[in-house]
């Protein structure tokens, strides 16, 4: 069996559709795999699960998808799910086993791992193979200041990876794989979801330009000047811990540690020094912008461009500049 | 997992907090020639979520009585950890520490303090509190492994306890973007995030007494006799095996200084492809 030491991908269900971070892990489990001459599999639990779904997740590199479709298994039951994927690697013996770093998978890998006696690196951001077909596993650590690098003795080596690191898997809709119906193990576990409540609709982590505003402003009422260049910018507006404390912003608008870990294209940080706390949120960013009164802000030294200046000139200033070169460039 | 029913016939209900002493992460150094934290760098606190798990959990007993028991695995230092959670609300405090504990991963961790709760406090519990991470590891995995070793159900990341009986207890967890309401029978684990609660006050004066609070301390023969190799750096699967420190971006960026015009049009024509 192909499946047998090979590597298994946890397939995320987000608001009934597959979890982006999903494609992620089947794009890197796709390396590992090769490296390791093994198959690629994918397991995913819900109900009514369409078959365009699991034919997306061999289109982006799964040979073989392992199917549970059950009423029980629409919403996330920690326990339930993880002794259907337990039972799973207790069969297929797997030398891998990827999981999205998101709550879910966060909530899921650690029971996994704990049932089966195995270690679970959270949060990677790297995953590579050594001479001996060992998975390296690569994680920050200490606010992101370094980097660790894990092995892990037992088997299956697992992990939670970062979502928005690695590269989605190459879409081939002529790839052909496998789909095996699985049937599930379902049972009263005492955990009941009594309401889903939608989200705000506001998703840093999706967004491909922000603009974050820090304890350079001097009170509330300043927010919708900074909001305005997000908006010139077509970006969204982000913001710095002390600023959510003060309930001027809000949490989901919050980039840091104990927020979002966010990578844009561009991020503009507008009055933020740039703690370490800050910087674990947005270091990775493609462009940063920063701009600052103090020259000596921390965040300077990881901004690709710097203004030195007070925000309340230089915002206003910049946000006349874009408007006029949009104008321009619509006539 | 035995249900702990003769805690329920009593009144209230036996909550645990597990809390960790972490070091202050905004001063403390990392030593990249031992590849470790120089703990000697910085101050020590509780993990700032354990403060949210320990609010929660002296918040539930206050409204329906009970007991708290706040357990950590440490060195012995860590004793002013629990000093501290009885303090804030906690009836007692349980430290594990040996050195057999030391070096473990999130697997020995989870399981010395699962087995710890089900040999020393006799698995007599209804509700376990913990932080949905630390600080310093930053994985977040403990909760749930305690869990899984237990045997119990568990919500990760709940930003709000919404009410707690005697047979089961609601809450609210984030999952992606949205917030799902989770009803769960006791007994249960939860992890709590920052917006769970606001940790209360506590006075330099109580803080100052709390070093003559007496704190249990156990070590692994009070957990078990025999599988020594399940804990600490014998029990943990995972290892580090190299530590690198990324280098610092080359002299960072260009730094444009000026009037708001000058820097503004810089900044722009910089940026022109992009913006």
């Amino acid at each position: 069996m192909s499946g047998q030491g090979g590597v298994i991908v946890f397939a995320e269900q987000e608001s009934g559709q597959i979890h982006p971070v999903t494609y992620e892990l089947l794009g890197k489990g796709n390396e590992i795999a090769k490296k390791l001459s093994v198959g690629l599999s994918c397991v995913l639990l819900g109900s009514k699960i369409e078959e365009e779904k699991i034919k997306e997740l061999i289109f982006h590199g799964a040979d073989k998808v392992f199917s549970y479709d059950h009423p029980q298994l629409d919403e996330f039951d920690p326990i339930i799910y993880k002794e259907n994927i337990v039972n799973l690697i207790k069969d297929e013996k797997p030398e891998v086993v990827l999981f999205g770093a998101t709550h879910l998978g966060r909530s899921l890998g650690p029971r996994v791992a704990a049932a089966l006696s195995t270690g679970l690196t959270a949060d990677c951001t790297g995953l590579e193979v050594d001479s001996d077909k060992n998975l390296i596993q690569i994680r920050p650590a200490f606010t992101g200041n370094i980097f660790a690098h894990i092995k892990t003795k037992t088997r299956p080596q697992m992990a939670t990876v970062r979502y928005k690191v690695m590269e989605k898997g190459k879409r081939d809709p002529s790839r052909k794989g496998e789909i095996i119906e699985k049937e599930a193990v379902v049972k009263n576990t005492g955990l009941k979801i009594i309401e889903r409540i939608k989200g705000s609709e506001i998703n840093l982590a999706e967004a491909e330009i922000i603009v974050s505003c820090g304890m350079g402003i001097k009170k509330q009422e300043d927010i919708p000047m900074i909001k305005e260049l997000a908006d010139a910018m077509d970006g969204l507006l982000g913001s710095s811990r002390p600023l959510v404390d003060k309930k001027w912003t809000k949490k989901e608008q919050q980039v840091g540690f104990s927020g979002n870990t966010v990578k844009p294209k561009i991020y503009v940080a507008c009055g933020i020094s740039g703690s370490p706390q800050h910087q674990a949120g947005m270091k990775d960013s493609d462009t940063i912008i920063a701009i600052n009164n103090d020259p000596s802000a921390p965040i300077f030294k990881i901004a690709d461009f710097g203004i030195v200046g007070d925000i309340y000139e230089v915002v206003p200033e910049l946000v006349k500049k874009i408007k006029q070169k949009k104008a321009k460039s619509e006539k | 997992m035995e249900n702990s029913s003769e805690s329920k016939n009593s009144s209230g209900l036996n909550i645990i907090a597990i809390i960790k002493q972490v070091p202050d992460m905004k001063t403390v150094k990392f030593n990249v020639e031992e590849g470790k934290v120089d703990r000697s760098s910085a101050g020590v606190e509780i993990n700032p979520f354990d403060l949210n798990a320990l609010e929660a959990a002296v918040q539930i007993k206050e409204t329906l009585g009970g007991t708290v028991t706040a357990i950590s695995m440490g060195p012995p230092q860590a004793e002013s950890a629990l000093q501290e959670a009885v303090v804030r609300g906690a009836d007692k405090g349980i430290l594990l520490t040996d050195r057999k504990f030391g070096g473990a991963d999130t697997l020995a961790t989870s399981y010395t303090l699962a087995k710890a709760i089900e040999k020393i406090l006799g698995g007599n519990y209804d509700l376990i509190v913990s932080g949905e991470k630390t600080v310093d590891g930053d994985t977040g995995q403990v909760g749930p492994e305690v869990a899984e070793h237990l045997g119990i159900p568990h919500v990760a990341y709940v930003n709000c306890v919404k009410k707690c009986e005697k047979e089961k207890i609601t809450v609210s967890s984030e999952i992606g973007n949205d917030n799902y309401i989770i009803e769960v029978k006791l007994p249960c684990l939860i992890t709590v995030t920052k917006d769970a609660n606001d940790p209360r006050y506590i006075s330099f004066g109580k803080k100052a007494r709390a070093k003559n609070i007496e704190i249990k301390k156990c070590t692994i023969d009070d957990i078990t006799k025999d599988d020594h190799d399940k804990f600490g750096i014998k029990g943990s699967p995972t290892w580090v095996f190299k530590i690198v420190v990324p280098p610092e971006k080359a002299g960072g960026g260009k730094i444009f200084t000026g009037s708001s015009e000058e820097v503004v049009q810089k900044l722009l024509n910089e940026m022109e492809e992009i913006l």
